[in-house]
């Protein structure tokens, strides 16, 4: 898919997504809208998947580290042909497989099981290395969130990467400048990444991560090194309203707000 | 004494840990909370306000949290570290056994939201395994209030005590069991109910749901003593020896898996001690299902008509 046709898709599931967290009356919505540019690039153009054959050894990785933006994951995966598009109405409902965080026995197309922050990154590693062990030729891609990365054991994983040689890993991580309660220059300012990535010998890239004409190029990239792309994007990216406001973290709209949110994300498709 | 049979009014007990805290640091000018970009769950906002330069918010870092916090009070500072209970002593354990209860660091661990308060967000956010981890730690006492008025009974009490305390708490709301003054004493169960046929054991939000309970049994003329057990560690033996050899059955009820928290620690007392037919309610050692926290109570037996159904199966084992 090109890049204008991939803009198209992620619209559709910006609407679909907030559509999906204002019926349930939760959900994180702010790091939705940021991440969802670059999981569209990925399910509907990067990333070698058969929704048929969800487990099938040769497909590439994708793990959501920053779990708790389940829903784009649960309207990509649908949108793209592992579960029913009808089924993400169920979000969030008593006894439904489509829960606050992705689970990996439950819903096709989820590699494994997120929702504490910094456990994605440690996993890909061990799917890449495994990779390299057996021969198999398949990438792994993860995405966490920029405050997720004050965790310490993404750094353990990073040091790791780095001494293995996984030149089949890429790390995205969704630099939206936003954490749960504030800026992350107010938390624990972890900016800049590059020179962060760099020293730890990983190959970096920046990027604008809601502008599909530089994601694309940056996940196909590869190198003789793990790669990580600091992808700069705004949280609540493509609602006026929300777009940069911390309290958009896991905030609900109002109906006022939903029925606004519906009109921009409409007007430009 | 005896609880009120219903008190409607729901209270959220992270609103009187806030109110404590900011209360406690107003006078002691030692107090510090640790939070790890959790100032709006830990309900933090008001504290920061009045003492921005005393909440150290360490970011999204969990071990790291707790090991500041053991090097605050290594430094003469008294420091409650707050965070979602699940990470908190999910995430930083090691921690908190090597860095606080084996070096004995004077830290408050604050859970929130313990248990499924977190419910839609699935068990990697549920706390039902917190009692089992944290009670087998020497040197630290394990404590889920049951109300408000127990809660900010708990956190003045975690302040005089000198050493490292966990104080489980949720978010869902609970009415008031315990009057008003209460005082917290460690290791000491309060007797809401007294009784003859069985015994009641709960804590936390299960305290509630037991009072409810014997009230249904009551109406069927069964007696049931209701025993508050907030301290899971030290465990109240005494109290547990007597409902035994008193009223014949315990029962017990938690929001937590049934292996390893407050119904084992009773049934460790009761088959040494006083060996009396027991049952067990909370999480069957499974992961919860999608849904609401006080649905999947319910979906997990603990509904209070649900617990009177237990207690009677029970006393016919007698
Ligand atoms: C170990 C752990 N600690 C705390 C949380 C609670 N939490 C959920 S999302 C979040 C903020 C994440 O910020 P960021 O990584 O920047 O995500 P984004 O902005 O993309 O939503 C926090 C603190 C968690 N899920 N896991
Ligand atoms: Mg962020």
């Amino acid at each position: 898919m090109e890049p204008k046709e991939l803009e198209r898709v992620a619209r559709q599931i910006r609407l679909r997504d907030v559509q999906a967290v204002f019926e349930a009356g939760a959900g994180h919505v702010g790091g939705e809208m940021s991440a969802i540019d670059i999981m569209t690039a990925l399910y509907f153009r990067v990333l070698r998947v058969w929704p048929d054959d969800p487990k099938n050894p040769a497909r590439d990785r994708f793990v959501l580290s920053k779990g708790h933006t389940a829903c784009a994951l649960y309207v990509t995966l649908a949108k793209r042909g592992f579960i029913p598009e009808d089924e993400i109405s169920t979000f969030l409902q008593p006894n439904s497989r489509l829960n606050g965080h992705p689970n990996c026995n439950k819903v096709p197309g989820v590699e494994t099981n997120t929702g504490p922050l910094g456990h994605g990154l440690p996993v890909a590693v061990g799917m890449a290395k495994a990779a390299k062990l057996s021969g198999a030729d398949y990438h792994t891609y993860v995405m966490t969130g920029d405050g997720e990365m004050q965790e310490g054991s993404n750094w353990e994983a990073i040091m790791a990467g780095a001494q293995f040689g996984l030149d089949n890993l890429t790390l995205i991580i969704d630099h939206n400048r936003f954490q749960q309660g504030a800026a992350l220059s107010d938390t624990n300012d972890i900016a800049p990444l590059r020179p962060k990535l760099e020293a730890f010998g990983w190959d970096v890239s920046e990027i604008n991560g809601n502008e599909m004409g530089e994601v694309v190029p940056a996940l196909e990239h590869r190198s003789d090194r793990p790669h990580c792309i600091v992808a700069h994007t705004n949280k609540g990216h493509g609602i006026s309203f929300m777009q940069d406001k911390v309290d958009w973290h896991h905030k609900v709209p109002s109906k006022e707000q939903y029925d606004i949110a519906v009109r921009e994300l409409s007007e430009a498709l | 004494m005896n609880a009120p049979v219903s008190a409607p009014k729901l209270y959220d007990c992270r609103d009187a840990f806030a109110e404590t805290i900011e209360m406690l640091a107003a006078n002691d000018a030692r107090v510090v909370a640790v939070c790890n970009d959790s100032v709006g769950s830990s309900k933090l906002g008001g504290f920061k306000a009045k003492f921005p330069e005393r909440l150290i918010n360490v970011g999204i870092a969990e071990q790291n949290m707790v090991g500041v916090g053991a090097g605050l009070a290594n430094g003469g500072q008294l420091p409650f570290v707050c965070g979602a209970s699940c990470f908190l002593t999910g995430r930083a354990l090691e921690q908190i056994k090597a860095d606080l209860a084996y070096s004995n660091a004077n830290v408050k661990l604050v859970g929130i939201s313990s248990g499924m308060a977190y419910g839609e967000l699935g068990p990697t956010h549920h706390s039902i395994e917190d009692f089992a981890w944290t009670r087998v730690l020497p040197n630290l006492p394990v404590i889920a209030p049951c109300d408000r008025i127990e809660t900010a009974a708990a956190v003045k009490w975690a302040a005089e005590y000198a050493g490292p305390c966990f104080l489980r708490l949720s978010r869902v709301g609970v009415p008031d069991l315990l009057p008003e003054g209460h005082v917290f004493e460690l290791g000491k169960a309060n007797l809401l109910r007294d009784g003859t046929d069985l015994t009641l054991i709960a804590n936390g939000t299960l305290t509630h749901r037991m009072v409810k309970a014997a009230d249904i049994l009551a109406a069927r003329g069964i007696k049931a003593r209701v025993l508050n057990m907030a301290t899971v560690r030290p465990i109240d033996e005494a109290a547990i020896v007597a409902a035994a050899t008193q009223t014949g059955a315990i029962l017990t009820a938690e929001e937590h898996s049934i292996y390893g928290g407050l119904g084992s620690a009773i049934a460790e007392v009761v088959v040494e001690q006083a060996p009396v037919p027991m049952k067990r309610l909370g999480v069957p050692g499974v992961f919860a299902h999608t849904g609401p926290a006080e649905w999947l109570l319910d979906e997990f037996g603990m509904a209070p008509h649900a617990i009177a159904e237990a207690a009677e199966a029970l006393i016919k084992r007698k």
